[in-house]
C-alpha cells in the first residue's frame, strides 16, 4: 500500500501578499496584482502589463556571498520556504538531523544570463561577471540556492515543466515519499518577473493589451478576454508521509490524495482537449476520490482564447454537468507560471481553510464553453473539503493536482 | 585622483559591498582576511574594483596584490 502524503506547511511570496494572511485577504476581497509598467512600454513591449512582486531585501539575514548567488525568483522561493518551514514546526537543528528533499519548479533565469552577456559583450572579458552569475543563470537556480542556504540533504531537483512546473514538483515530490524515498520533501515553484524573462513570450503576442484598465487585464473564461498577464513570485508547501507527520506533531492541514499526468503530443503552444481530459481522469482515478466530493476546481485558465477554450472543455468532458465552481486565480495575479502549479494549490488551501471561493473576477461574459462551467464572479462563501488543481504549460505537459481537507 | 582620495574611495567601496567595517581596513592588513574573501568573492573584488576605477587586476598581478598598500599603490599607477 502506498504511503500517504500531508502538507504541514505552506508560505507564499506573490503580487496578492508577503504572506498567507495576506494572501488570504486579497483573495476573499477579490483583489488584483497588476499593474502597468512603464519600463516595459521603454523597451518596446507590444504590452506593458505584469504583476507587481517587491524584490526583497536579504541584507543582515543571509550573508552578502548568500545574496550573491541569488537572482529574484530565489529570494522570492527563501521567503516563502522560510514561511512553509515555520508553519511545518520545521527549525534548522531538524533539517541537520534529517535528510529532507527539495524538488522546485522553475524554467528560466533570464535576467542575470542577459546581464553576464551585456558584460562579456561590453568588456570582452568574463570575469567581470562577478562570481554570482554562474549560479544566478542556470536553471536549477532555486534548488542549489535553497539546498544550500537551508543545508539539505535529500534530494535536490529542479522541475522544468513550463507552466505546470510547479504541480510536477509537487506531484512528484509526493510519489517520492508515496512510494518511501523520502520522508519530507519541500516543494514549490518560482518565476522571475523582471521585463527580459518575458520579451519573447511578449513577441508572440501572447499578452493581453487592455493597458488603460490592468486589473481588468487577466480575464479568464471570459468571451472578451484578449491574453494572459505574466506574473510571479514564489510558494512552497512543505510536504511528508502521515505518519512521520504525526510523530513529530506536526499540524497536518491536508492530504494530496492524487497527481495527475499526460502529454498532449501535439502543438508547441497550442493545448487541445484530449490531453488535459487525461492528466485530470488520472487524478481522479489514482486519488480514489469519488468525482462528487470534489467542491471545487482551480483552473488553469490563462486568459488565452484557445487554452481557456479547450481547459473549459476538458473540464466538461470529466464532469458534465455536475455544479462545481470552477475559478481561474490568474484573474487576480496573471500568470505566476512557474509558480502557478504550486502557488495555486496554496489559494485553493486558503479558500478551502476559510469557507470561501475567490471570485474569478473580471468574468463578465462567458463564450459558448465558459457557460457550461459554473464559474462565479463573485465571492462564494462555501464549505468544501476536497478541490482540484490544473496546471498546463507549452510544449503540452499537463498536470493535475487532488488535495483533500484534514482538520 | 590624489592618492588620499584613492585610498578612502577603495576603502569605502570595499567595506560596503564585502559589509565589513571601514575601520579594520589598514594598509598593511590582508585583503582576503580583512574582507573575508573566498576564490568566488576574489573575483567579486576585481570587478568591482574595474568597475568603481576602471582597472582590471590582471590574474598575473593578483598574487601580488596581498594588502591594502599593495592594491593602493597598484591602482595609483593606473588610474
Amino acid at each position: 500500500m502506498m504511503r500517504r502524503v500531508v502538507i504541514t506547511g505552506m508560505g507564499i511570496w506573490s503580487c496578492l501578499g508577503k504572506s498567507l494572511d495576506e494572501v488570504r485577504d486579497s483573495l476573499y476581497n477579490g483583489k488584483s496584482g497588476i499593474i502597468l509598467d512603464p519600463v516595459r512600454k521603454e523597451m518596446g513591449f507590444r504590452s506593458g502589463l505584469t504583476a507587481k512582486v517587491d524584490i526583497p531585501d536579504l541584507k543582515g539575514i543571509l550573508t552578502r556571498s548568500q545574496r550573491a548567488y541569488m537572482p529574484e525568483q530565489a529570494k522570492y522561493a527563501y521567503c516563502a520556504t522560510v514561511e512553509a518551514l515555520r508553519n511545518a514546526g520545521i527549525d534548522q537543528d531538524y533539517l541537520d538531523k534529517h535528510d529532507v528533499g527539495l524538488m522546485y519548479g522553475n524554467d528560466s533565469a533570464v535576467d542575470p544570463a542577459v546581464r553576464a552577456v551585456d558584460t562579456i559583450r561590453e568588456k570582452h572579458d568574463t570575469t567581470l561577471c562577478g562570481s554570482g552569475a554562474i549560479f544566478q543563470s542556470m536553471n536549477s537556480t532555486v534548488t542549489m540556492n535553497l539546498g544550500t542556504i537551508f543545508r539539505l540533504r535529500g534530494i535536490n531537483l529542479t522541475v522544468s515543466g513550463a507552466c505546470a512546473s510547479g504541480a510536477h514538483a509537487i506531484g512528484l515530490g509526493a510519489l517520492l515519499i508515496q512510494t518511501g524515498l523520502q520522508d519530507m520533501v519541500v516543494c514549490g515553484g518560482a518565476q522571475e518577473v523582471n521585463p527580459f524573462s518575458v520579451g519573447s513570450f511578449d513577441g508572440i503576442s501572447a499578452f493581453s493589451i487592455r493597458e488603460d484598465a490592468p486589473e481588468k487585464a487577466s480575464r479568464p473564461f471570459d468571451r472578451d478576454r484578449d491574453g494572459l498577464v505574466p506574473g510571479g513570485g514564489a510558494a512552497t508547501v512543505i510536504i511528508e508521509e502521515y505518519e512521520h507527520a504525526v510523530k513529530r506533531g506536526a499540524p497536518i492541514i491536508a492530504e494530496i490524495l492524487g497527481y495527475g499526468f499526460s502529454a498532449n503530443g501535439d502543438h508547441i503552444s497550442s493545448p487541445n482537449v484530449e490531453g488535459p481530459s487525461k492528466s485530470l481522469r488520472m487524478a481522479i482515478e489514482r486519488s480514489g476520490v469519488n468525482i462528487d466530493e470534489i467542491g471545487y476546481i482551480n483552473a488553469h485558465a490563462t486568459s488565452t482564447h484557445v487554452g481557456d477554450t479547450n481547459e473549459a472543455k476538458a473540464i466538461y468532458n470529466v464532469f458534465g454537468d455536475r455544479r462545481i465552481e470552477v475559478t481561474s486565480t490568474k484573474s487576480q495575479t496573471g500568470h505566476e507560471m512557474w509558480m502557478a502549479g504550486a502557488s495555486e494549490i496554496i489559494y485553493s488551501m486558503l479558500m478551502m481553510k476559510n469557507d470561501f471561493i475567490a471570485a474569478n473576477i473580471n468574468f463578465e461574459n462567458p463564450d459558448e464553453d465558459s457557460a457550461k462551467l459554473l464559474i462565479p464572479n463573485r465571492r462564494i462563501e462555501k464549505h468544501f473539503d476536497t478541490f482540484l488543481s490544473n496546471s498546463f504549460g507549452f510544449g503540452g505537459t499537463n498536470a493535475t493536482l487532488i488535495v483533500r481537507n484534514i482538520k | 585622483m590624489e592618492k588620499q582620495e584613492l585610498i578612502e574611495k577603495v576603502n569605502s567601496v570595499l567595506a560596503e559591498e564585502f559589509e565589513v567595517e571601514e575601520s579594520i581596513i589598514t594598509p598593511e592588513a590582508n585583503i582576503k582576511t580583512t574582507l573575508q574573501l573566498d576564490s568566488l568573492s576574489l573575483v567579486d573584488m576585481v570587478a568591482l574594483i574595474e568597475s568603481e576605477f576602471g582597472v582590471k587586476i590582471l590574474p598575473a598581478d593578483l598574487a601580488k596584490v596581498q594588502t591594502f598598500e599593495a592594491l593602493y599603490d597598484y591602482l595609483a599607477e593606473r588610474v
